[in-house]
Formats: structure tokens, C-alpha cells, sequence
């Protein structure tokens, strides 16, 4: 029990103490400003498009991406961290994941380029995770213990968003065959009539080349046969 | 350790939404969505302007709009809006495929943004994710074991409108390799018959005028 003497240095003490509580407190309780972004966007020929994103330290985040469209389906990525640091860097991939966590504070970067094409345009997905994707009752007391009914929700939730996630590889992978094979079809289409005109336009040519060889050089004009 | 938790917190308060990106002044970006039909996307982004002078971005900027628009697959616009600084824009897909989200600004504000570029922060969730458990819950009353089952009757939604249009986009594939496969066909045959035919008449032609200039 404290005197009363002791009391103002005694309640500082609590202050400081209360203080350093809460922080701690709202450090677990608050999650990061967690979650995933997911966007497909187009990236023209020549072009550079970066994305930015405000990272607590600590966070576990991971990068995804994957070229659908365009060209030989690839593209230049880069993530750098708030001081410029390069922390990945691949040019002319397909697919990759890379998952880092974060060392510092800050505004993270990364680029995606496709500067080395003159006009193929490229259509790109990126998966940005930070953290974890925030929980379902944001006021839960996470002290508590889940019942088993509970527990397993969050297991069939866990593997449900696996299930959504492969899903949208899939499609993904399926796009880029789609089209392919589209591609294939108008070149086909285009090729064939292309090459159907030049074999009729060399037949003939070569024929009347070849009347014009066995010409009268006599007479002026060279006869045409029937 | 009192400034990265300060920051955090004034992140958090600030309701930074996470990814952003900078956009110039009459640039018009876009994004793709491939969703199937029947799913409801929600976009939210807030935009924030450079000040020259403070060489920084201002928090909130007033008069700054962002016009929206929404295409479906078949290049019929579903959402046409002009949005303020800070906005957020809904739409449910009708067809399945790839719908586009076009963003650009028409700033009026032309001589404060000569030079200048946008940061704009968005964040486009689509299908389950745009569902608000918590507006959910306190709507229809739900326990806390109901709104994780509501969740998960949500997802296994989500998964089978994602097959059945995993379905649909197979039967188009199918379509485009069979078309291939015909035209290659018909095609080859084609020239092979037009190869022989005009084979047959250069010969035919050339013995006639050979004999005609009596060579032969």
C-alpha cells in the first residue's frame, strides 16, 4: 500500500506503466493494416508501372505475379524497400513468387516493366499479400479459445481460400492458352489466304517470265500464246 | 519506439488504404476483372495530390474528381460515374468475362496540377471478399459460429460460380481449337488442289506455245 507521500511518483509510474500497456496492447490486439491485393492490369509496350505500399516491420508479405497476355508472355519485376534496396529482381519472367518480411518501416516498391518490347502490349496479374487478412469480428478478443466448431470453420476457411487461390491460377493459365490458341487461328486463317493468293500470282508469273524468255526478238511486240 | 508506433497507429487512423500507385494528369488507367456472372465487386480508392511547394502529397484535396467507368466483355459500358476525391464505386457482373475498370482524373485545378502527378490509393475487392461480415452480422443477427458458416457458404459460392465459368471459357476454347483444326484442314486441301491445278495448266499452256513456235 503506498504512502501518501510516495503517491504522485507512484501514480507517474502507473501512467508510464498504463501507457506502455496500451501500446503493447494495441499492437496485438490492432492487426497491421493487413490483407491482399489482387489486380490484373495492362501494361503497353515501352512502358514501366510501379505500385507502392506502406509496410510495417515485421510483416510477412509475399508477391505473386504472372504474365496472361502479350508477346512471349513475359515481363520485368522488381521490389525494392523504403531505402531502395533491391530485394528481388528477375527480367523476362512468366511466373514467380517471392516472399519476403519486412525489415524496415516504410513505402515499399515494385515495378513491373516490359521496356524491352517495341509493340507487343502485355496484360499482367499481381497478388500483393501483407500480413494476414484480417480476422472476421474485428472486436474479438483473441485471448479466448475457439470451441471446436470454431476451429474447424477456420480450417475449411483456411482451405477454401487454397481452393480459390489455385482456382485463380488455373484461370490464369487457362487465359494465356485461350489465347494462344486464338492467336493461332486468325495467323492460320491469315497465312493460308495469304499463301493461296501467292501461289496462283507465282504460277502464273512464272509462265508468262518464262514465254517472255523464248520471245521474237525480231518483232517488237511479244506474242502471247492462247 | 514510440515514432514507428505512432506512424502505425496514424496509418491505421488515417484509413490508408494499401496499395497505391501515380497516375499523370490526363492518364487514364485500367484493370482488368475476370470474374463469372452474378458477382458483385467493390472498388474503394482515395486520391491524394502533389504540392509543389511542400514537396509532398496533400492528405485530402477537395475539387479533385476521378471519373469511373465499368465495361463488361462485350464492350457495353455498365458504369459511367465521375466520383470525388475519395470514392467508391459497386458493380454486379451480368455476363461472365473479363470486365474493364477504366480510372482517370478531370482535374479543373489545371495550373495547380501543371507538372504535378496523382497518388492514387486502390483497392478493388471482388465476389466474397466484398462482403461486410461485421454490417452482416449486426443486420440479420447472427451468432458468431452463424456468420463463420455464412462466410463459408459464401466461399464455396464464390467457387462454384468460378467452376461454371471455368466450364464455359473450356467450351470457347474447344470452339477456337476445332475452328484451328478445320481451317488447317480445309486450307491444306485447298492448296494442294490449287498447286496441282495451276501445276497442270503451266504445263498445258507451255506445251501450246511451244508447239506454236514449233520447238517441239
Amino acid at each position: 500500500m503506498p504512502r501518501p507521500g510516495f503517491a504522485p511518483r507512484w501514480a507517474a509510474a502507473a501512467g508510464r506503466w498504463g501507457r506502455r500497456l496500451l501500446a503493447l496492447l494495441l499492437l496485438l490486439l490492432a492487426p497491421g493494416p493487413g490483407g491482399a491485393s489482387e489486380i490484373t492490369f495492362e501494361l503497353p509496350d515501352n512502358a514501366k508501372q510501379c505500385f507502392y505500399e506502406d509496410i510495417v516491420q515485421g510483416t510477412k508479405c509475399t508477391l505473386e505475379f504472372q504474365v496472361i497476355t502479350g508477346g512471349h508472355y513475359d515481363v520485368d519485376c522488381r521490389l525494392e524497400d523504403p531505402d531502395g534496396k533491391v530485394l528481388y529482381k528477375e527480367m523476362k519472367k512468366q511466373y514467380d513468387s517471392f516472399t519476403f518480411t519486412a525489415s524496415k518501416n516504410g513505402t515499399y516498391k515494385f515495378c513491373f516493366s516490359n521496356e524491352f518490347s517495341t509493340f507487343t502490349h502485355k496484360t499482367v496479374y499481381f497478388d500483393f499479400q501483407v500480413g494476414e487478412d484480417p480476422p472476421l469480428f474485428p472486436s474479438e478478443n483473441r485471448v479466448s479459445a475457439l470451441t471446436q466448431m470454431e476451429s474447424a470453420c477456420v480450417s475449411i476457411h483456411e482451405a477454401l481460400k487454397s481452393v480459390i487461390d489455385y482456382q485463380t491460377h488455373f484461370r490464369l493459365r487457362e487465359a494465356q492458352g485461350r489465347s494462344r490458341a486464338e492467336d493461332l487461328n486468325t495467323r492460320v486463317a491469315y497465312w493460308s489466304v495469304g499463301e493461296a493468293l501467292i501461289l496462283l500470282v507465282v504460277s502464273i508469273g512464272q509462265v508468262f517470265l518464262l514465254k517472255s524468255f523464248f520471245s521474237d526478238k525480231r518483232t517488237t511486240t511479244t506474242r502471247v500464246g492462247s | 519506439m514510440w515514432r514507428p508506433l505512432l506512424l502505425f497507429v496514424a496509418l491505421c487512423a488515417a484509413g490508408t488504404r494499401g496499395l497505391y500507385f501515380h497516375i499523370g494528369e490526363t492518364e487514364k488507367r485500367c484493370f482488368i476483372e475476370e470474374i463469372p456472372d452474378e458477382t458483385m465487386v467493390i472498388g474503394n480508392y482515395r486520391t491524394q495530390m502533389w504540392d509543389k511547394q511542400k514537396e509532398a502529397f496533400l492528405p485530402s484535396t477537395p475539387g479533385l474528381g476521378m471519373h469511373v467507368e465499368v465495361k463488361d466483355p462485350d464492350g457495353k459500358v455498365v458504369l459511367s460515374r465521375q466520383y470525388g476525391s475519395e470514392g467508391r464505386f459497386t458493380f454486379t457482373s451480368h455476363t461472365p468475362g473479363e470486365h474493364q475498370i477504366c480510372l482517370h482524373s478531370n482535374s479543373t485545378r489545371m495550373a495547380l496540377f501543371a507538372g504535378g502527378k496523382l497518388r492514387v490509393h486502390l483497392d478493388i475487392q471482388v465476389g466474397e471478399h466484398a462482403n461486410n461480415y461485421p454490417e452482416i452480422a449486426a443486420k440479420d443477427k447472427l451468432t458468431e459460429l452463424q456468420l463463420r458458416a455464412r462466410q463459408l457458404l459464401d466461399q464455396v459460392e464464390q467457387i462454384q460460380k468460378e467452376q461454371d465459368y471455368q466450364r464455359y471459357r473450356e467450351e470457347r476454347f474447344r470452339l477456337t481449337s476445332e475452328s484451328t483444326n478445320q481451317r488447317v484442314l480445309w486450307w491444306s486441301i485447298a492448296q494442294t488442289v490449287i498447286l496441282i491445278l495451276t501445276g497442270i495448266w503451266q504445263m498445258r499452256h507451255l506445251k501450246s506455245f511451244f508447239e506454236a513456235k514449233k520447238l517441239v
